[in-house]
């Protein structure tokens, strides 16, 4: 397949994907709703990051680079989370 | 496979000297989420001590205008790939053209994030200036200081992003930027440019849909 075919492939996947969280966005789904919202820009950077920021056709060594920026960046996230998340009057 | 730059010391063939490249921007690209990381994650805390206050607060953004702007990015990033696309087939004008559209979308992007902003000076939601700030609970007040740093500063990295596209388009399109030997410099700004729509689909649905 064409490299422009993907890439307009995935575009129109990711706009499918904005309007499926602005569209549940609608709904009153308690703590799902920010679960799903949250997937859903994952799932949307995922794709961006694979094809249109070329780690499909990217060596080992970038993509772990690029998964690193994740973990790093999460480990702030996870650190931060248990403490707020296990205090008892928040969370 | 097009041609590429002939390589030079300290790299031992062009393959590696490309890769040498993504790996470095990668490493930019990680020290930038990482700055957009804490601003995250003061959004997240408030959203888990304050839920209530920050969404009544949220309810004052416009959801729609925010959509339009993120498709407005997702456009942008399309058209940035095929310049990329354009720029490795060694196809200036082509290229030109896709990197004259991703800097205009852009600037849409900031014409209409403006648009938003000058409707919440007037509802006296920005810190400091206009009318007072209209909802009572204080948490409110301090979403809204996060949602103009974090959107500013996303705005700030958007315009330097505009920028470099329009010097690389000039470049380009002047022939002084040779395309394919150069095409890993442009495929380096297209990172840049689809890490900032990244950070942007993260920041949406963490402002605007809570």
């Amino acid at each position: 397949m064409a490299i422009r075919t993907i890439y307009l492939l995935v575009y129109v996947a990711l706009l499918i994907l904005l309007a499926l969280t602005m569209a549940t966005a609608q709904l009153q789904l308690g703590i799902w709703n920010p679960v799903l919202n949250l997937s859903i820009a994952t799932l949307k950077a995922g794709l961006i990051a694979w094809f249109f920021m070329h780690l499909e056709e990217s060596s080992g060594l970038v993509r772990i680079f690029a998964i690193a920026a994740i973990v790093w960046t999460s480990g702030l996230f996870i650190g931060g989370l248990i403490d707020w998340l296990t205090r008892p009057w928040a969370g | 496979m097009t041609e590429r730059l002939a390589a030079v010391l300290p790299y031992s063939d062009a393959r590696q000297q490309h890769e040498a490249a993504r790996m470095g921007m990668w490493i930019f690209l990680a020290t930038e989420l990482m700055l957009f990381g804490g601003l995250f994650m003061g959004i997240v805390v408030y959203r888990v001590l304050y839920s209530e206050a920050v969404a009544e607060a949220s309810s004052h953004l416009d959801m729609w205008l925010g959509g339009l702007n993120t498709a407005v990015l997702l456009t942008s990033s399309l058209t940035m790939a095929f310049a990329v696309a354009c720029a490795r087939e060694g196809r200036a004008g082509p290229c030109t053209r896709n990197l004259l559209l991703t800097a205009a979308l852009g600037t849409l992007f900031l014409g209409i994030k403006g648009y938003e902003y000058w409707k919440e000076y007037h509802e006296g939601l920005m810190p400091g200036i206009g009318p007072p700030f209209p909802i009572e609970t204080p948490p409110a007040e301090l979403f809204f200081n996060l949602y103009f740093a974090a959107t500013g500063l996303h705005a700030l990295h958007l315009t330097c992003g505009i920028g470099a596209v329009l010097g690389f388009s000039w470049l380009v399109g002047r022939r002084r930027l040779r395309l394919p030997a150069r095409e890993s410099y442009v495929e380096g700004l297209g990172l840049y440019w689809h890490l900032v729509d990244v950070i942007w689909v993260f920041l949406y649905p963490v402002l605007y849909l809570v």
